[in-house]
């Protein structure tokens, strides 16, 4: 886990992230305001709404969104890296009002600017304040797994 | 109180109940994978050495991944049901604000992230910001 400032390439990976969440929240709202009210009564109509193509962009984006997030985490804390995500609320709002065409009131937009000063602080600071967790992870298992493997194939020559 | 109108037309409570649902599943999702990906250290390390298969098979073999998911996939059929009665710009940045709140405070207490008066500043100013948002 780094200290130290992140490489261009990890800005980008945080940029996806705040560009693919809006992106993909805004055509999974588009898909599901075409479709017929939904009730608490009949649960499955939400896995069939999956595989409508709006709904399956919208999919396709948050799965980006996710590899770019986990990869994200890998390097640096929560608390820095859940700002990048928030900042797509001004996307939100913007893809909100220009494309769905929804009112977005002056108070609503003091809020976004709010919170979007609010991740500014954030950003600011450094990226990772932790240590790796000294939990037992799978990589040391799995590694574990192949250097076994590569002994036995060792003894059996 | 004055509340928009897409939330009286589904109901304060309803709404109230369908974004709290949205943050705390979201919030416990990501937390253990925040854990998850922590313990296993840089991913791009880990690709390098065992390849993207061997990236891949870390990840996904991690309980902490796992359970992480399971309440990630809760948090987002919470997302649609939540879409499809109220609209993006109130569900979107609500949601995703309140969920950053009680992350820090996950962070700090159950990943014991350094959250500084920065953060928590930060944290004060997306209250606020949501609070507008909401009404």
């Amino acid at each position: 886990m780094s200290h130290h400032r992140l490489s261009a390439q990890q800005y980008l990976i945080l940029a996806f992230v705040s560009v693919s969440v809006p992106l993909g929240d805004a055509s999974l709202s588009h898909g599901m305001t075409n479709l017929p009210a939904i009730s608490l009564a009949h649960p499955l109509t939400l896995i069939a709404a999956v595989f409508t193509p709006w709904i399956a962009l919208g999919i396709a984006l948050l799965i980006g969104y996710f590899a770019s997030y986990l990869t994200a985490l890998s390097w640096a804390d929560l608390t820095y890296v859940m700002p990048a995500t928030a900042l797509g609320n001004v996307f939100v709002a913007l893809l909100a009002h220009f494309w769905l065409h929804e009112t977005i009131s002056p108070l609503r937009w003091i809020g976004v600017v709010l919170i979007t000063v609010g991740v500014g602080f954030v950003a600011q600071g450094p990226a990772s304040t932790t240590p790796p967790l000294n939990l037992p992870t799978s990589i040391n298992q799995a590694d574990n797994a192949l250097v076994e493997e590569a002994l036995e194939k060792e003894q059996v020559r | 109180m004055i509340f928009p109108s897409n939330l009286i037309q589904s109901g304060f409570w309803q709404a109230t109940a369908m974004i709290a649902t949205i943050v705390l599943t979201s919030s416990v999702g990501e937390v253990q994978t925040a854990a998850a990906m922590k313990s296993m250290g840089d991913l791009d390390d880990i690709r390098a050495r065992s390849g993207i298969g061997g990236a891949i098979r870390a990840v996904v073999t991690s309980p902490l991944f796992v359970a992480g998911i399971f309440f990630m996939a809760i948090a987002f059929f919470s997302l649609l049901f939540a879409l499809n009665h109220m609209n993006l710009s109130l569900v979107g940045p609500a949601a995703a604000s309140l969920t950053l709140v009680t992350n820090t405070i996950a962070a700090k207490l159950f990943l014991r992230e350094n959250v500084d008066r920065r953060r928590w500043t930060a944290a004060i100013l997306v209250c606020v910001g949501v609070y507008f948002l909401a009404h």
